[in-house]
This record gives C-alpha cells, structure tokens and sequence, in this order.
C-alpha cells in the first residue's frame, strides 16, 4: 500500500462520500458557505487523522468484544478538543456550525475507517489513511458548498473573502434561495454522485466497446 | 409546564423542524434501512424508543452530575465532557435494550435484527440529547422533544421507504441510477416538509 494509491482512493475510487456513502449528515446540513464546508472538512479530517493514529497504536490491547465502545471513546476524546479549540480560536464558525461538531463523535466515515482500516494496519498507514480519507471528504464538502452558495445566495467564499460576506457573482434578485434549504442540499449532492458515477463508469464503458468492435 | 407548551414542541419535532428533512439527523440509516416499508417502520420505532430513552437518562446525569450546582458551586462544572459523557450512555444503552430484549421479548428481537446496535451512531440520538441540554428543556419536555422526534423520523422513512419501493420499477438515467436517484426522491419530499417551515403552534 504506497501514499499514491492510499491518495487515489481517498479522493477518487473510495471517497468516503460519493462511493462509500458515508457522514451524509454533516455533508448536507453544513454546506450552505464555503467557509461551513472548509472549517467542517478540516476539522473531521483533524478527528480522522488523530483517532485513525491512536485506534492503530492501541489495536494490539484492545479487547476484540468491546472494540467499538472503545473506538468511541477515543474519537469522542478528539471531537471534544476540536471542538473546544474551535470554540476559542474561531467563536464565528463553532457558532454556524453548532451541534455539528460534537456530532462528529457519531459521523460513520471515522468510525468506519477505524474498523475497516486502522485497526489492521499500521501506525504511519492509518495516519497517512486519516489523511487521504479526510482531504477526500473536505473536497466534496468544498465543491457543494461552492455549488449551493452560488445558486442559493449568489456569492463565492462566504464566512472568508470580502469581510465575510462574500464576493457577489450573481445580482441578488436571481439568487435561488430552495438552494441553501434541504431541498438544495439533497439535490446537490445528488448531482454530485451522479456525475463521479457518470466519470468511475466512463473508462469501463470504453474498453467495453473496445472489445466488442475487436470480436 | 404546561399542555400548549409541550403540544408546541411536539407538533414542532414531528412537522416543522423534522429531524431529517430539516436538521439533516440521522441520514444513514434514513438512506441505509428504508428499502421496504417494514423493515423501515421497525427501524423507526427502535429510533423512536432509543430516543425517549436517551432523553430520559441523559438528563438527571447532564443536571444532577456534570452541570450539578452543588457538586460545583463556583461554575467550573463539567459541562465540557457532555459529548464523552453523552454518547458512552447511549453506547450502553443500546446495549441494555438489545440484552434485556434477548431475554424477554425474543419476537421483538429477531424483527428488530441488526438495526439495533446501528441505532448507536445514530446522530437522531446523540442530536437530540444535545439539543436538549442546549435549549435547557427541563425532564417532561426532555422526554417528550425525544419521543416526538423520533415520531418524526418514523414518519419520514416511512414516506421514504413507500416512495421507493415504487422507484424499483422506475427508469431513470445510468449515472442517476441507485443512490443519486434516491437523493433526488429525499429532496422532492425535503420541499413537502419545507413547507411546514415558519409555522408555529402556539405562538
């Protein structure tokens, strides 16, 4: 298992939301600003790494019956220094954010890979594993929130650029506001899945018709 | 306390803040378990259980333990380790209920499978517990916000799931096909519940 390929799979073959299907919660509910969908990507890419890192050290003690309960524990011990850091350093996205941070403890993808990964490989694996995993979600996160801010309110980079409100790309009147609503959430991210469908598809496609015009 | 206040707050989970088409809790298993209506409507009714009882419990531990006046007199109380706190019981919970299902209601077990020990790293759960400590409901309204909720939930899987087991039949475009289509479905019936939104009961 080398970096690149641990790479490709976070982002692309085995992203953890559009293949796995995993934490669609936080991937809908936060992604109405690009600055949401960054402080969120980054801070469970922080959980990810740091869990990921310590479930791998422990996975020799760890009793088999109660791994999960203590899989939990040592997330729920990061979430809360995230969201404490959180809460200090940046008071304007903890408060936009709310009880989705501390609702990481609960998000599948950490979860997940510690049982699927950390707990069988090692240390340096599982940490380059929590990163590759994370920046493959944060990516998603950037390109909905990108999406819903720019049809729903008609700004690029709110909460960051522009004193925090954001570079106006469309005229307000023609903003759609379902966009920024569940509705828009839901739709958008459906759109997404359909067109990393659309693209993994693709090269088999191909060299399907390939074969058929050889034989 | 009285019965408009906690009529609001019902109407309020169930309808207007939905705990999925609205607050974006407990997606996984709302896309995960809600390929047939009865396996969905059993997913729903444990989510509902677990909820009320997680309300039940998490609340004397959250006022007589971690934000307890008289263990901490001068503020410094524990309010930090609510998430720890928070999900270790629920964690033990699930447990409880799965064991002392085993044992005394077995039909009820076995219809309920593995959704069970799922029912853990159900945001809904950990959500609503969170919430109430944070809208500082007291033990009745507590329960009922937790009972409620989970209602909502099972009434939209339960919409969800008779939606899509029509959308087997449908055709839809290649790249839409699975999960995108069901997304679409989720947000069409996320527009339907929006229109609940503003409406208080109550006032």
């Amino acid at each position: 298992m080398n970096f690149k390929e641990q790479f490709k799979e976070g982002l692309i073959t085995q992203n953890p939301v559009t293949v796995q299907l995993l934490g669609m919660c936080s991937v809908l509910a936060v992604t109405t600003t690009l600055f949401n969908g960054i402080g969120m990507g980054l801070s469970v890419l922080v959980v990810l790494t740091c869990a990921n890192v310590v479930i791998s050290l422990l996975r020799k003690i760890i009793p088999n019956k109660i791994r999960i309960a203590c899989y939990i524990v040592v997330i729920a011990t990061f979430v809360t220094i995230v969201d404490l850091l959180l809460k200090a350093l940046l008071p304007d996205l903890s408060e936009s954010l709310g009880t989705f941070i501390p609702l990481i403890v609960v998000n599948c993808i950490i979860l997940g890979r510690a049982e699927a990964f950390a707990a069988k490989n090692s240390v340096a694996a599982s940490a380059v594993d929590g990163i590759c995993q994370g920046i493959g979600y944060t990516i998603i996160l950037v390109i909905m929130s990108m999406f819903r801010e720019l049809l729903g309110a008609g700004t690029f980079g709110g909460g960051i650029l522009n004193g925090g409100l954001g570079i106006r790309v469309i005229p307000e009147e023609y903003a759609i506001a379902a966009m920024t609503r569940p509705v828009g959430g839901f739709l958008t991210l459906a759109f997404v899945i359909a067109a990393m469908q659309y693209f993994l598809n693709k090269p088999k496609k191909v060299t399907e018709k390939k074969e058929v015009a050889s034989a | 306390m009285n019965i408009q206040e906690l009529l609001g707050i019902a109407l309020g989970a169930i309808l207007v803040n939905n705990f999925i088409f609205s607050q974006f809790l407990g997606i996984c298993p709302f896309m995960g378990v809600s390929k047939s209506t009865d396996t969905a409507t059993g997913m729903g009714l444990a989510v509902t259980f677990v909820m009320g009882l997680a309300s039940a419990v998490c609340w004397p531990i959250n006022r007589f333990i971690l934000t307890s006046e008289t263990l901490f007199p001068d503020g410094k109380n524990l309010a930090f380790m609510q998430t720890i706190v928070f999900i270790l019981v629920i964690a033990s919970l699930v447990q409880f209920i799965e064991m002392f299902l085993q044992k005394a209601m077995p039909s009820l077990y076995t219809a309920l499978g593995v959704y069970l020990p799922l029912i853990t790293t159900n945001c809904a759960v950990l959500g609503v517990v969170l919430q109430n400590t944070q809208s500082d409901y007291g033990f009745v309204s507590s329960l009922v916000y937790g009972v409620t909720g989970g209602l909502g939930f099972l009434l939209a899987i339960y919409l969800f799931a008779a939606v899509r087991e029509k959308l087997e039949f449908a055709e839809v475009p290649k790249s839409f096909e699975g999960f995108p289509i069901a997304l679409v479905t989720a947000g069409l019936l996320a527009l339907c519940f929006g229109g609940f939104s503003g409406l208080s009961v109550f006032g």
